[in-house]
């Protein structure tokens, strides 16, 4: 599904990521982890299309296209989404006002009719059980005054709504306390299926014990440095990157 | 300039008007002495409205000299809106265009002419906007020969919107029009008041108006002063308020075309328990300019204003905000609050904004704040990444900036209209 290869990106001229490589097939959880500044983030959104990054070289393959091509909009049509680790402020625009857009933009993309705003809403109140989440925080201006586990929670809502073939979950954790943590990986899970991905980055363990990876991967300054599968997660909880920096060391 | 003016002023002294005439010979008197406001002139240095006047317009006073049709009106007015739609043509009352179903009991619209005894008009006409104060008030109170009266009575709460449209018939003589209106608003009274420019076909208009509202204690008044009819058009109006105990005064101005546009808007609480409200929405594009000036003068304690005024330019557009805020000794116990943000969409479109507060009284709660910045990326790339267009992203994003003005517009066909008008533009 995903195909990452050599990616280099820069941002004010300085190489942030410096030779990624990741292969993700539909159906697989990946998480990706890796000390701060290590460049997740920077990642996640080199995939997502922000254009203050430069990608200077390599490639990526997004079901069978050029992503690296398209224009942020265009991606996230062809099903990439990615919950952002900082989710901006945007007075005056609710939740409920642009994902109508969004969802119906996205839909002319793919030849699919319109929907209309009863389907609209009973899609909404659908998807709105699955990460618990109240009405009243969709009608308000987006992210404003919303603690931060309330906005992951609308993070993942959004997801619910738009249905993409990759998700990037960038620390959607962090914030949430326990019980809401389950929930919103509980919605992740039930939004999983044979068809499409997840990559989760994430500092802790607890999160890949709800959302349980396939694959993880440690990033770390600006490459994939270890990958391994679940397990690789509960040593990094138990031994800190130390070890890893030190294996690697020689290398960078 | 000022030989024409000065001319101009012998002629207009021989014909005759219906303002008061001590007043209307004050203005001459002021303006034969100082002139209009040369290109240095503080508070008109960046909207150099005597140069146009120079260059391009007679000074004449406008005569309605062509007659103007109800078929050349229609599709113009606000016909969707249920309303009273006062017509005047080139400054000048025009009943038979207008559509007005008014109770004489609640509300009386009459010109000048008429309105020489009614005591309202005599207690009021021409008392609050001082030619001294302004040289385009002066200029407007030697050159208006009739006006619009409204009266709003004791206790009244009319239902409808009286919305004033002022039609240049823009013939080829280039008159400048001189609107002249007051408007008392009785105790305990409300009413919703639209002023609107429209000019028939294409021409450069200059429009010189002034109007005076009088809000008595506990009126409710909510006015409108909407531009976007002509981007040819030139105007400097003053909207001159006097509120009374406790009364509600909510200006909202809308300006969406013109080349040159000043609006000076001056609140004077004069009593205390006073609320003026003062929202704006300047959304601009091509060469147009405006320039609002407001002014608000809290003379007694324990009173609020309030001040919002938005901007988004586009092109060659030029903005300019100065808001005055003046506190007296005696205003104890004020809140005032101000702020004028704009986005600049072009690197051509430029903004000058300045607060002004002078501060006499020592228990009171002021603040004010000016933004001029560019789009968020941030929200356009959040926007984005969840399948928006960058069009309709940013049309999002500017339509919510612009929201907190429109949605105070409580004359619902009125801001629907503009909504649309909005939203066509900010999709572009
Ligand atoms: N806009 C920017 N301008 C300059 N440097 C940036 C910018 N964004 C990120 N960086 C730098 O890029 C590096 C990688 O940042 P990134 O946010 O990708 O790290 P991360 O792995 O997500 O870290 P964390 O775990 O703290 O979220 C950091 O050194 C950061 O300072
Ligand atoms: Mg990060």
């Amino acid at each position: 599904m995903l195909s990452i290869k050599n990616l280099h990106a820069n941002i004010e001229g300085k190489e942030i990521l410096r030779g990624i490589n990741l292969e993700v097939k539909a159906g697989e959880v990946h998480a990706i982890m890796g000390p701060n500044g290590s460049g997740k983030s920077t990642l996640a959104s080199v995939l997502a299309g922000r254009e203050e990054y430069e990608v200077t070289e390599g490639s990526v393959e997004f079901l069978g296209k050029d992503l690296l091509e398209l224009a942020p909009e265009d991606r996230a049509r062809e099903g990439v989404f990615l919950a952002f680790q900082y989710p901006v402020e945007i007075p005056g625009v609710s939740t409920t006002n642009f994902l109508k857009s969004a969802v119906n933009q996205v839909r002319e993309y793919k030849g699919l009719p319109p929907l209309d705003a009863v389907s609209f809403l009973s899609m909404m109140k659908e998807r709105m059980k699955l990460v618990e989440i109240d009405q009243s925080l969709l009608s308000r201006s987006l992210n404003e005054g919303f603690s931060g586990g309330e906005k992951k929670r609308n993070e993942i809502f959004q997801m619910a709504m738009l249905e993409p073939k990759l998700a990037l979950l960038d620390e959607t954790d962090s914030g949430l306390d326990i019980d809401a943590l389950r929930i919103v990986s509980q919605g992740v899970n039930k939004l999983k299926n044979k068809d499409n991905a997840v990559v989760v980055v994430t500092h802790y363990q607890r999160l890949l014990e709800y959302i349980v990876p396939d694959y993880v991967h440690v990033l770390y300054k600006g490459r994939i440095v270890k990958s391994g599968t679940k397990e690789l997660a509960l040593e990094l909880e138990e031994k800190g990157y130390d070890w890893i920096k030190e294996e690697v060391g020689e290398v960078l | 300039m000022q030989e024409v003016l000065n001319q101009r002023i012998e002629t207009a002294k021989a014909s005759a008007s219906y303002l008061p005439s001590e007043e209307r010979t004050k203005a001459m008197t002021w303006l034969q002495a100082n002139g209009l406001p040369h290109a240095k002139a503080e508070e008109y240095k960046y909207t150099h409205l005597t140069k146009v006047l120079e260059k391009e317009f007679s000074l004449q006073a406008g005569v309605a000299k062509s007659v103007v049709t109800k078929e050349q009106l229609s599709g113009l007015l606000f016909e969707s809106v249920e309303a009273h739609h006062v017509v005047l043509v080139d400054g000048v009352f025009a009943p038979e265009l207008s559509r007005i179903a008014a109770d004489s009991k609640q509300l009386e619209i009459s010109a000048f002419h008429e309105a020489q005894q009614k005591p309202a008009y005599l207690q009021y006409a021409a008392k609050e906007a001082h030619a001294e104060a302004d040289p385009f008030i002066a200029l407007n109170t030697a050159f208006a020969s009739n006006g619009l009266f409204i009266e709003v009575k004791r206790g009244a709460a009319v239902e409808l919107p009286v919305i004033l449209y002022h039609i240049s018939s823009a013939s080829d003589a280039k008159p400048v029009i001189y609107p002249r209106n007051l408007i008392v608003v009785g105790e305990n009274a409300q009413v919703k008041l639209v002023e609107h420019y429209i000019t028939l076909g294409e021409a450069a208009t200059f429009t010189n108006s002034v109007t005076e509202i009088v809000c008595q204690q506990d009126a409710l008044v909510d006015y409108y002063k909407l531009q976007f009819n002509n981007p040819s058009a030139h105007q400097v109006g003053t909207t001159q308020v006097l509120q009374v105990k406790k009364s509600v005064f909510t200006a909202t101005t809308v300006s969406l075309d013109g080349k040159m546009l000043r609006n000076n808007l001056n609140i004077v609480m004069d009593d205390e328990h006073c609320e003026s409200n003062m929202w704006g929405l300047y959304l601009l594009n091509g060469k147009s300019h405006v320039d609002n000036h407001t002014m608000v003068d809290h003379r007694k304690p324990n009173a609020l204003s309030n001040e919002n005024y938005k901007g988004i330019m586009d092109g060659n557009s030029t903005a300019v905000f100065n808001g005055k805020i003046f506190v007296r000794q005696d205003a104890q116990k004020t809140n005032a609050f101000q702020s004028n943000r704009n986005i600049l969409l072009s690197n051509d479109a430029s903004v000058n904004t300045k607060p002004q507060l002078e501060i006499w009284a020592d228990d009171v709660k002021c603040s004010h704040g000016c933004t001029i910045g560019q789009m968020d990326e941030e929200q356009l790339f959040y926007l984005r990444a969840r399948g928006l267009s960058y069009e309709s992203a940013r049309a999002m994003l500017l339509h919510a900036f612009a929201a907190d003005v429109i949605q105070n517009i409580k004359i619902e066909g009125i801001r629907t209209l503009l909504e649309e008008l909005i939203i066509e533009r900010l999709s572009k």
